[in-house]
Order: structure tokens, then sequence, then C-alpha cells
């Protein structure tokens, strides 16, 4: 029997369909972070314009402590590293490695979070607060903003310990902990961007 | 238990290699930013072109060992998302300085 | 403990609002009590309310903004009245406040609540079926969207009866909408409701881009599918990249109002002017992520009808695809007069020139399909014909507008709002209105009335021209948009020609409620049996009306332009396949719902301050989520047997 392609009206499907369903995950995950760039480049956009206006309050120069975000950017840094070897640690099965390297990604994330409270809640204190001026509001919101979106793999990340814990790697699992390092590795490059035009530009 | 079923289909994926050499550039892209504008070394703009070429370059660096982004066909659609995605904020973050410094210097 | 709330937030003094909340409610319980008295309420549960099938999500998108069109055409009713009374020395019914919530409500909910979840609700319909698939890439995700639309309206719905609606407008400028200028709750509102509705849009964009992209039929290439796929693939990426900037500058404006910011004060740094850039850096995309799923439906219309291949099928996706670059790079075009240097407002002017050429290409292709065509002239062809014609108009008018000093003098007249209803009502509204003709027969399974539809149809065309003809007029005479009152008596009569204009709009309302009641009277003489009443071109009508939920029992491969046409040409188009298999389909599931219900608490929740409530909806909320994301057990089999019944019944019925 000939069975040119032309002559084919439809498939036997002798696979399951949702053989793809991981890779669509994957992919529909992407966009999501691309729309989340788009979300970060307005709000980059409005420090970009209103990053001069003091209003008679303090500078980037009079707030930014250099050596304190680079300990902050080492923290999430080292915490992209070890989200990576929880990756690999999830292609050879281990549970145990997983767990460990997931817990440690956690307290280096939460580091960067505290460290970052801090800071922010010092300022406020200082009487620097986001309703200052519009440099303030615009700093405050769009490191802010990076900072809310990491709180939010924290929690997604501790869902995960449970459901490592308790499931397994099952495919659904193991597709989730894929976004979840997506999540991380891209919070990790808008913070590159922040921490250069923010901090580092914001000090000369 | 079950043993991994997927392979990362659409995100690709690492070694204990690349991972670590992502991980070491990434150390040292971050290093030289800091220690330029920290010590002051050079003229601003020197400075200014070291911390974009620095940021750049550890973005991508990230995109590659972490993200795992390559000219591979299974991560063809996202490379071509990512590329619009740059233009989209090209326009958005170009545009809305030029036209807003524009408006500052006529309105304000 | 409740906020800002209390009963002085109804508003007892203005009878007029008074009236239509009681109206409404007796129209709610009237319902809710007609569905209790036929014992509706399981199977609404079971078949509707928790139905992750797009299939079942779009009709009720469709639903939300046929209601939603009736509410904004009530503001648009009460405008045209207002303007033909309010002359000289009559001041009119409607006081300046409760005016300028009207426009604001008209504006925002025709685009965000009646606009949006129409062509929501015609891709989750259509779609999955004219790609060969049986459902969208993420069906949670689509059940949420629809859940979050409906919330975002009911929040708007809720405004009329408890506190406000914005007087800022649907564009809500600052400093006006800043807690200095707006100190009650109606900003609040409009924020809110947007905000959701804008995630929600967010989120099917998403949806739809990854369907499109990752789960077409074997065999169907881009360059293959549908034209309505393509437009719909091209408005998704820009509801992808247009929907966060909204998000942003609700977001900032937010801050600004909560928590005392200066993002778009007057004082400590605000620049106001940089909200109105973000806000039409989505506003621009916003109006073609409208328009081009009407285009396509067009597309599809003119094929069948006319029983020829599309015209020019390569130009027309370059020109959606022009169209979806440039609309990114026009936006400066609605801030023309907020001062920006001649170079920066003729780089725009010339870019919006530009955008008017791929959809001068589209209607040239248009035209050639229906050349030498054999012309049905059915209800959805009718919607075409006035649109190529009329949509032609404001498309010039829009021409004029993008040099920059005609538009200093025309910026914010009624030129300018008759120009872009002359896009908005032949072009969306009536493409909707031709979708709606066109898959309704495929959607519920017996097809709308031609009489009642053509009546509609003359009325909305005729009253069309009369509502905003007069408009372009006195924008020339120098009238402002927005007028509660005025003095000039030389623009009166063309307001009463207007007014006119609206009442004959509402009759053709009226004729497309008689329309649905008709037809659903006249169903079981007039049942589609084929799944093909228009001898369709494309895949969607290849299956049942309705179509079984898993759409297509084999997926069909595809090897040209229009599929279905070309199976009909090498007489495969039915061919009953030799087995059937098991199809898992997604389970049913109450979260999504749950979700819009915590989300709506949430918003209702930030409009007054009541923030025990507000933390409650959030947590809500990111329960649900996770509970989801832990829950195993999310799909079913349809067993081989099962498929086989059901397609052996679809054969049946084919062969009688």
């Amino acid at each position: 029997m000939t069975t040119d392609a032309s002559t084919i009206d439809s498939i036997d499907p002798g696979q399951p369909e949702h053989s793809d369903t991981v890779a669509i995950q994957a992919f529909g995950f992407w966009i999501y972070l691309m729309t989340d760039l788009v979300l970060f480049a307005a709000i980059f956009a409005t420090y970009a314009v209103l990053g001069q206006n003091y209003a008679g309050g303090p500078t980037g120069k009079d707030l930014f402590d250099l050596p304190y975000a680079f300990v902050e950017t080492m923290f999430l840094l080292f915490s992209s590293a070890t989200c990576g070897l929880v990756m690999l640690a999830m292609y050879k099965g281990r549970k145990g490695w997983v767990l460990t390297g997931l817990a440690v990604t956690f307290l280096l994330g939460l580091g960067f979070i505290a460290m970052e409270i801090n800071e922010f809640y010092h300022m406020i204190l200082d009487g620097n607060g986001p309703e200052r001026s519009a440099f303030l509001s615009a700093f405050f919101t769009l490191v802010g903003t990076h900072g809310a979106h990491v709180i939010f793999g924290l929690i997604w990340m501790a869902v995960m310990m449970g459901q490592v814990a308790v499931k397994g790697f099952t495919t659904p699992v193991q597709s989730r902990l894929m976004r979840l390092s997506m999540f991380w590795h891209f919070l990790d490059i808008v913070w590159i961007g922040l921490f250069t035009f923010v901090y580092l530009m914001g000090v000369m | 238990m079950e043993q991994p079923q997927i392979d990362g289909a659409g995100a690709g994926r690492g070694s204990f290699k690349s991972y670590g050499t992502g991980f070491l550039l990434s150390i040292v892209l971050t290093v030289i930013p800091f220690a330029l504008v920290m010590s002051g070394a050079l003229p601003r703009s020197a400075i200014v072109f070291g911390l974009l070429g620095a940021a750049i370059v550890q973005m991508m660096v990230h995109l590659h060992y972490f993200l795992h982004l390559d000219a591979s066909s299974a991560a063809r659609w996202n490379l071509l998302a990512l590329a619009f995605t740059l233009l989209i904020m090209f326009i958005f973050v170009g545009g809305s300085i030029w036209i807003m410094f524009n408006l500052n210097y006529r309105m304000m | 403990m409740f906020g800002k709330l209390s009963l002085s937030a109804i508003p007892y003094e203005s009878p007029i609002t008074m009236g239509a909340v009681g109206g409404a409610m007796l129209l709610g319980v009237l319902i809710l009590a007609l569905i209790t008295y036929f014992r509706k309420w399981p199977y609404l549960w079971k078949e509707w309310l928790t139905s992750l099938d797009p299939k079942r999500i779009g009709i009720m998108y469709i639903i939300l903004a046929l209601v939603m069109l009736l509410r904004g055409f009530s503001d648009a009713i009460l405008m045209r009245s207002q303007q033909v009374l309010a002359v000289g020395a009559s001041q009119g019914f409607l006081p300046p406040d409760h005016f300028n919530q009207i426009f604001g409500a008209h504006g925002s909910i025709m685009i965000v609540f009646m606009a949006m979840p129409f062509l929501a609700g015609l891709m989750n319909i259509v779609i999955p079926q004219q790609i060969g698939s049986r459902d969208v890439a993420f069906p949670f995700l689509n059940a949420v969207s629809l859940w979050l639309t409906v919330a975002g309206a009911i929040l708007v719905m809720v405004s009329l009866g408890v506190g406000e609606f914005s007087k800022a407008g649907w564009s809500g400028y600052a400093p006006l909408t800043e807690r200095q200028y707006s100190p009650g709750t109606g900003v609040d509102y409009w924020i809110w409701s947007f905000q959701i509705a804008g995630a929600a849009s967010l989120m099917s964009g998403i949806n739809f881009l990854v369907t499109i992209l990752k789960m077409r039929a074997p065999g169907m290439k881009l360059m293959r599918m549908p034209m309505f796929v393509w437009t719909t693939l091209v408005t998704n990426v820009l509801m992808i990249f247009a929907f966060p900037v909204l998000t942003v500058a609700l977001f900032l404006l937010t801050l600004d109002r909560y928590l005392g910011m200066h993002f778009f004060t007057n004082e400590l740094g605000g620049n106001m002017m940089m909200y109105t850039n973000l806000f039409w850096i989505w506003g621009h995309p916003e109006v073609y992520i409208v328009i081009l799923p009407a285009f396509g439906i067009f597309s599809e219309v003119v094929a069948t009808f006319s029983g020829k291949r599309l015209f020019g099928y390569t130009s027309l996706v370059y020109a959606t695809v022009a169209i979806m670059v440039l609309s990114f790079c026009v936006w400066l075009h609605h801030f023309f007069t907020m001062g920006a240097s001649p170079n920066v407002n003729i780089v725009f002017g010339i870019s919006t020139m530009m955008i008017a050429v791929p959809t001068g290409v589209k209607i040239f292709n248009w035209l050639f399909t229906m050349y030498r065509g054999r012309i049905r002239f059915t209800t959805p062809m009718y919607w075409t014909l006035a649109f190529i014609s009329t949509f032609a108009i404001g498309g010039m008018t829009g021409v004029l507008l993008s040099v920059p000093p005609a538009d200093y003098v025309l910026h914010n007249s009624l030129f300018l709002i008759a120009h872009f209803h002359n896009m908005l009502i032949p072009g969306t509204l009536f493409g909707f209105f031709a979708g709606y003709a066109y898959w309704f027969p495929k959607a519920i399974g017996f097809p709308l009335n031609e009489k009642w539809g053509k009546r509609a149809f003359w009325c909305w065309l005729i009253g069309f021209y009369l509502a905003f003809i007069p408009l372009y007029v006195l924008g020339f005479m120098g009238m402002p948009r927005r007028m509660q009152h005025f003095e000039n008596p030389a623009w009166h009569p063309y307001l009463i020609i207007a007014a006119v204009g609206s009442a004959v709009i509402a009759l053709g309302i009226l004729f497309q409620m008689i329309q649905l009641l008709v037809s659903i009277r006249e169903r079981h003489a007039n049942r589609d049996l084929t799944g093909d009443p228009w001898d369709g071109r494309t895949l969607e009508w290849s299956t049942a009306s309705p179509p079984a939920v898993y759409n297509f029992a084999e997926i069909p491969v595809v090897h040209d332009i229009d599929a279905f046409w070309d199976r009909k040409e090498k007489g495969v188009a039915y061919k009953q396949p030799e087995r059937y298999h098991d199809i898992q389909m997604p389970m049913n599931t109450s979260k999504g719902l749950l979700i819009g219900v915590f989300t709506f608490l949430f918003g209702f929740a930030m409009v007054w301050s009541i923030w025990w409530l507000a933390i409650l909806g959030a947590l809500g909320m990111i329960f649900m989520v996770i509970a989801r994301a832990c829950d195993d057990d999310t799909e079913y089999v349809i067993s081989t047997a099962e498929v086989a019944k059901i397609e052996n019944e679809r054969y049946r019925q084919l062969r009688t």
C-alpha cells in the first residue's frame, strides 16, 4: 500500500497526544517571561524618565551602598547556581539532592530579600521613603517589583519542596521545577539590569 | 520512585561544566563593574561603557548557560520571541525617553 | 471594619441611577428565580460554570459581551439625549458629575468589557477547531481568564449602585485621577476593573499564541492557516506586549493614590505626561487588538460567501504582520498636542500614515475575492459589505488626523469621536456581529433568523451614519468632546440628527434581541444537521454543530489552505475513520470560578480600603492556584466505545 503523504487524511495516534505537554508548558512559560520583561521595561522607562527628579531630596549617590549591593548580588547569583544544580540532580532522579538544593536556593533567596527589606526599612526610617520624591517612588517601585517577584518565587519554591517530598518526580512535578528554574534565572537577569542601571549608574 | 521522563524539551539541558562556567563568568562580570565604579579608576564615559558591556555580556551568559538558549531548532521560537521582545523594549524604553525628554524640555 | 464603605455610598439622590440599579437587580433576581424554578442549577454548574471547554467558555464570553453592550449602549443613549436637551438655558437632565461618569463608563465598558470579551469568545469557539486541535494549550488558564473578566465587569456594574464610577474618562489621565483631584472611589473602580480584566487578557494572549504555534494539526504550516487564525495570532502578539504596559501605568497610578508616591503628581518631581505616554503605549495596540480579529472574520466570510478562495493570501499575511509591527510605533499620535517638538510629532505622524497602507491592501484583497465570485447575500455578508465601504471613510479621517497640524485643530473635538467610532462600529462591532451570525450555528446547533438579522443590520447601518456623520461636521465647527452642556445653537440641529441615529441603533438592538428569541423558538425546524450550514471552507465546518467535546475524533492532516474545501474536492470530507481511540480531555473544575470570586472580593475591598477583605481575597486567589497545582486528577478519558458511539450518531445524522 503506497502512502504518499499527500493522500493521508488523518493521523493514527499511536502515541498519546499529550507527549509534548511539557514542551508546550515550557514554551508558554517562556512567553510569560517575555511579558514580564516588557513589564520591567515599562517600569524601567519610568525610572529613566523620573530618575533625576530628586525634589530637593537625596540622590542615588547619597543613598546607595555599593558593597551592600554587591553582597545582595552574590546572594542571588549563588542561588541561581544552586538552582542549576537542582535541575542536574532532578535529571539524575536524586530526590535528596533536589530537596537540599531547593532549601539552599531558598535560603540564599531569602537572604537577598532580607537585605533588600533591610535597605528599604532604613531608607524609610530616615525619611527617604517612596513618597519623598519621584526618584524615590521610581526606585522603590522598580527594585520592589523585582523583590516581589523573588518573594513569589520563594513561595513557589516552598510549594515545590512539598510536592517533591510528597509526590516524587512525577512528570508534572518535573515540569514545574523546570519552569521554576527558568523563573529564577530570569529574575537574576533582571537583577543584572537593576544593579547596573540603578545602583552603579546611580552612584556615579 | 519514577525516573525523570522529560528531557527538558523546549528548555534545553545543562551539565555541571556549563553551569559552572556560567557561574564563574557571572562572578567575574559582576566584580568588574563594581570595581570600576568603586575605584573610579577610569574616566566616566569609559566606566559607563564598561558597565553596559559587562551587563550585556553577563545577561547573554545567563541566557546561554543557565537558560540554555541557543540556535537549535527546539529553541528557535524562544529565540525569536526574545528577539522580538528586545525590539519592543527598545521601542518602548527608547521611545519613552526620547518623547519625555523632548516634552520636558518644551513643557516643564 | 468596612473601610470607607457605608450606606451613604448608595446614590439615593440620583433617581436615574437608582432606577437603573433597581431595574438591574430586578432582572437579576428574575433570572436567578427562573433558573431555580426550572431546577437548572446542577446543569448550569456542571455544563457551564465549571467547564474548561473553550467552546463553552467562548459562549459565556459572548453572553458577557452582549450584556455589557446593552449597558454601554444605554450610556450612549443617555449622552445623546443629554446633548439634545442641554443647550443654552437648559441644563438637560444629567448634572455634570453624573454625565462625566457616564462617558467614562461608556468607553471603559465598550472597549474592555464588550469588545475584548467578544473577541475572546469568538477565538475560544473557533480557533481550536480551525487549527484542527481538540483544545487550547492551557485549558485551566483559559477558564481563569474568563472568570477574571467577569469579576472586572461585575466590579463596573457594582459601581453604579455602590459609590460612583470614574469621572476622568476611559483613559484616566493624571493628575485628574490622582487622589487630590479625584478623592472618591470612582477612579479606584476604574483602576481595579481594568487591572483585573487586563491580567485576564494577558493570560489569554499567552494561551492562544502557544495554542496556534504549537497545536496545529499535522500539515497545517503557518502559510496554510485560515486568515482568522493569522489575525488571531497577531492579535495575541499585540496583547502579550501591550498589556504589561497598561498594568504598569495603572499600578504606578495606584501607588500614587494609595501610598502617596509621586509618579504622576504635580509636586515632588512627578510627571503627569509620563502617564499619558504609558497609557497610549498600551492604548494604541489595544485598538488594533480589537480590529484585527474583525479583519480575520471578514476574510473568512468574504471567501465563504463568494464561493472562492481568499485573494492574495500571502499579501494578507504580510499586511497583518506589518500592522503588528507598526502598531507599536504610532502611539504618540494620541497626544500630538501635549507639546512635543515638530520633529517628534512628524515621526509618529508618518508612521501613522504608513499603517493605513496594509489595511488598504486588505480591502483590495477582499474586493478581489468577491470579483467573479458567486456571492450569497447572507447576514454576515451584509455586515461585511457595509464594513468595507464605511470603514474606508473612517480610515481616511484617520489619515487626516495623522497630520499633526490638522490634529492640533481637531484633537478632542467631535471629529475625533466620529473617527474612532467610525473604526470601532463598522469595523470591530460589525465584524463581531458578522462572526456572531456566521459561527452561531456551529456553536449552538441552529442558525440565527436571517430576516430579523437583516432588519437589525439596516438599523445599525442607517443609525450609525445618522449618529456619527453629524459629529464630523460638529468637529469642524469646533465642538469639543465630553460636553454636558453647550451654548452654541448652531450645533443643535446636528445633535438632534445624532440622537435620532442612536434611536435607530436602539431599534437595531431590539431587532437583534427579537432575532435571538425567534431563532430559539424555531430551532427544531432549523437544526443544523451537517455541521456545515454555509458550505464552508475551513476545518471548523467539518465538525458537528455543536461539536463533540473533543472536536475531532481523528485529528485531520492538512494539505492546503482552506483545508476542509480541499477535503471536499478530494472526496474525503466525510470519510468515517476505520478505528477510534481513547481521548483524554480536561476535567471540570470550580477553581477558575473561585479565583474569579476571590479576585472580585479583592478588587472591591481595594476600592473601599477594606484591608482585611483585600488580604483574604489575595490569599484566596493564591491558595486556589496552589491547590490546582497540587491536583493530580485533572483529566478524564473518553473511551473508544464512547467516541465511536458519538461519531456513529454524527454520521447517521449526516446520512439523513
